[in-house]
């Protein structure tokens, strides 16, 4: 076996990439600080838009690490430092997360204890859905994710080092335990953050709706860091376009999964038409939104399904660098599409919606400076993995 | 036991890794027609054998979108086309509600041209004997080993020279696999086609047999043919021979009130105008009144007939007479009709009547009314005529 081979440097990310990260964070908070002037709750809900597209993409990283655990993948394993840095900023959810709860009487309205005493349908869901119990599950969702990144994450560096293969099997069971609990907390996370927005509405499949759209968004997120870091040499040099191949199968997988299942909420809804359920949809149809509504099926399922659609297509560098940009703006397309109608400030003008990206930009950015003093401290290949030889001669 | 002829040699390996390998010195070495069979895809193969991407994923793309584009055509043919029904409440042509069989019939059609394809493609359907079938190499390439195996077909093929080879890259259990020149079970064997049409044939008459002779049910047709006599026919059933009958005696039609006093002298008790004198009504009875009985009685119901002493001319409506009556008692002369004047039942209904009655009450307050009544009408003229 050639181990000469296996010789990896560690590598810093470029000065640049610092910078532009502080530049796009600047940029983006200041934009998303004015929207406060202008409209100071659809602020807050745009803050929560770009809350929930990071909890989304890190968690999705992490899962998709318990994937790779659990399936024994090889292809995966000289990437899995990508996935591992995306999902690190899920500790930064604890900060992020303050403001939120510290407003949560301006954006959720069954916190609102006069609204509840009136409305009997909110008296029946408050043992659930009150102040209190939301914080308790926040802190312990954010919590256990948290804890599930630092064991992952800490058996995998301590492998660098010690090269010790029994940490592999020491996360593989840790996947066999993350994946049930990740079902469960996102499946909250979504009911919590996302359902209760519209707090007399229900529907029993938008947690996995909400996990279909974190896990391909996590999976485009990933895809662009690798075929960035790739063409400007910071992965390994033997690394080929058909470790590609598996991302965009996932992407195009997923892709598929979250319009199935898109559907299948839409149109039991549809075809019961019991007002309770369909207030919901009407409030996604009439003005600008029937645009965004239709837009969705064209943007998260029929363009990226077209272009993954070929065997090339999942391992041409271009197209996936392309395809990943598409479906990150796909999803937040998606959120935009299940939060904003619950502001009714459609009409707010061209101004606020500006103020609209000013903190997705501020993600970017915040994303950028996370890979750059990630990448100064730890190895972007897990040289001490047992499946990297493996995995680096991974061919179709 | 017919002529056999060798088809190829084969050999196993233990490993993946060995498979891949043998498959590369095998691909260099410059054979062209060889096969490698693995219980499992391996990794690397595609590369190995230097083979081009599929082809047979056009033809799953092709059968996939024409099953969805005709699974949506004939769903909107049918349902909102040929024989449109509302079902549920939705529209005729319920896109939501055509996605889920648009997509089973998009698979369907898809998998189904798949797997001929392959058959075709791969496998030369409708040849049907691969000679490495029951072999004891495809039953351990079935579970656990790795198998490769050149076809004897190949311009370089050289017995010696391919089983050297094998030795070389440590191949196992090298056999010469042998098949039969002529096909043993052909599909278009005219014994065999025979026989397919003989099941075909007799599968179709006993089905045919028992569905629609031994356990036949008439149809449900009991609505079209029923013992009923259609409009204006001629009935055998009656002893008039008239198939339309007259309804039975005091049937009344609907939204029709019959006058209880017709034929009697005069009503036996008063009757009121259920009507309001509202300026609908007044302009109601004044159009009816210029229609059917200013001819006779005269615009103003002086009596001056414009018909000059063609019909005798009625007395005055403005009479001390006509104008002690009861509402009523008009109402009883426009139905039954009066010396000369016969009924107008049938010109003016029930409303008109009773609006035709308000107006001869107004023309006779008008014609009779005192100089103070006067003036009190002309004050009150601008707010009436504001409406």
């Amino acid at each position: 076996m050639p181990q000469n081979d296996l010789i990896y440097q560690k590598k810093n990310l470029p000065e640049s990439l610092k910078r532009l990260g502080f530049i796009l964070l600047g940029i983006g908070l200041a934009l998303g600080l004015a929207g406060f002037l202008f409209d100071a709750q659809r602020a807050f809900f745009n803050y929560l838009l770009t809350f929930i597209f990071i909890m989304s993409i890190a968690v999705g990283s992490l899962f998709l690490i318990a994937l790779e655990y659990i399936a024994g993948a090889e292809w995966s394993t000289p990437i899995r430092r990508i996935p591992e840095f995306f999902a690190s900023s899920i500790p930064l959810l604890f900060v992020l997360v303050i403001p939120l709860l510290l407003n949560i009487h301006s954006i959720f309205e069954w916190s609102q204890k006069n609204v509840v005493a009136g409305d009997k349908i909110l008296t029946g869901k408050s043992p659930y859905l009150n102040a209190s119990f939301f914080v308790i599950r926040t802190i312990l969702t954010i919590g256990i994710w948290s804890l599930f990144y630092f064991l992952f994450v800490r058996n995998s560096r301590r492998q660098d080092i010690t090269k010790d293969q029994l940490l592999t099997k020491k996360n593989i069971k840790l996947s066999a335990i993350f994946i049930p609990v990740f079902a469960i907390t996102v499946t909250l996370a979504a009911i919590d953050w996302l359902m209760s927005l519209a707090p007399h509405w229900f529907s029993t499949i938008f947690g996995i709706y909400f996990f279909a759209g974190s896990f391909v968004a996590a999976l485009a997120a990933v895809t662009l860091a690798i075929i960035l870091l790739k063409e400007k040499g910071y992965l390994h040099p033997r690394m080929t376009n058909e470790h590609l191949f598996s991302l965009g199968a996932l992407q195009f997988t997923f892709i598929n999964f979250w319009a199935y299942i898109a559907f299948s909420q839409f149109m039991l809804i549809w075809y019961a038409n019991l007002p309770e359920e369909t207030v919901w949809f009407i409030a996604r149809w009439g003005g600008m939104w029937t645009y965004i509504s239709l837009g969705l099926i064209f943007a998260h399922f029929l363009v990226p399904y077209a272009v993954l659609l070929s065997q090339p297509a999942k391992m041409d560098p271009k197209r996936l660098k392309f395809i990943s940009i598409w479906i990150l703006a796909a999803h937040a397309l998606d959120l935009y599409w299940l939060i904003m109608p619950q502001v009714h400030t459609a009409n707010a003008g061209i101004l606020s919606i500006v103020f609209e990206f000013g903190f997705l930009i501020a993600a970017v950015g915040g994303f950028l400076l996370v890979f750059y003093f990630n990448a100064k401290k730890h190895n972007l290949v897990p040289v001490g993995d047992p499946k990297l030889e493996k995995g680096l001669n991974f061919r179709l | 036991m017919s002529e056999r002829k060798l088809y190829g040699l084969t050999a196993l390996f233990q490993t993946p890794d060995e498979i891949v390998h043998a498959a590369k010195k095998v691909q260099d070495s410059g054979y062209k027609k060889y096969d490698v069979h693995t219980p499992y895809p391996v990794h690397g193969m595609d590369a190995a054998m230097k083979l081009k991407p599929s082809n047979l994923g056009y033809v799953t793309l092709i059968f996939g979108l024409s099953g969805a584009a005709f699974a949506l055509l004939f769903m909107y043919w049918a349902m909102s086309k040929d024989y449109p029904m509302i079902i549920g409440g939705k529209p005729f042509f319920a896109l939501p509600a055509f996605i889920p069989i648009t997509f089973e019939i998009t698979v369907l059609l898809a998998t189904l041209a798949t797997v001929i394809g392959m058959l075709t493609f791969y496998f030369k359907f409708p040849n049907n004997s691969q000679p490495l079938h029951d072999t004891p190499y495809m039953k351990a390439v079935s579970s656990d080993k790795y198998g490769i195996c050149i076809e004897a077909d190949d311009e370089l093929f050289d017995l010696e020279k391919v089983k050297h080879l094998f030795k070389e890259l440590n191949g196992q259990n090298v056999s010469e696999i042998y098949f039969p020149v002529t096909e043993p079970f052909k599909i278009f064997e005219p014994k065999f086609l025979i026989l397919l049409a003989v099941v075909a044939l007799s599968t179709s008459a006993v089905t045919y047999l028992t569905l629609n002779k031994l356990l036949y049910i008439t149809p449900y047709n009991w609505l079209m043919n029923q013992n009923r006599v259609n409009v204006q026919s001629k009935s055998t059933f009656y002893a008039d021979g008239f198939g339309m009958r007259k309804p039975v005696e005091g049937t009344v039609a609907r939204g029709f009130i019959p006058y209880e006093y017709k034929g009697l002298a005069a009503p036996v008790v008063p009757l009121s105008n259920p009507l309001l004198p509202t300026a609908q009504i007044l302009q109601l009875g004044r159009k009816r009144f210029l229609t059917f009985c200013s001819p006779c009685h005269g615009n103003f119901g002086d009596g001056d007939s414009r018909l000059r002493g063609q019909f005798p001319n009625p007395p005055s409506l403005h009479s001390e007479k006509v104008r002690g009556w009861h509402d009523g008692n008009i109402y009883h002369v426009i139905v039954n009709g009066q010396n000369v004047m016969p009924s107008y039942s049938s010109q003016l209904s029930r409303d008109d009547r009773w609006a035709v009655i308000h107006y001869i009450r107004a023309l006779q307050k008008a014609k009779n009314a005192s100089p103070s009544e006067i003036l009190e009408a002309k004050k009150e003229t601008p707010s009436n005529a504001a409406k």
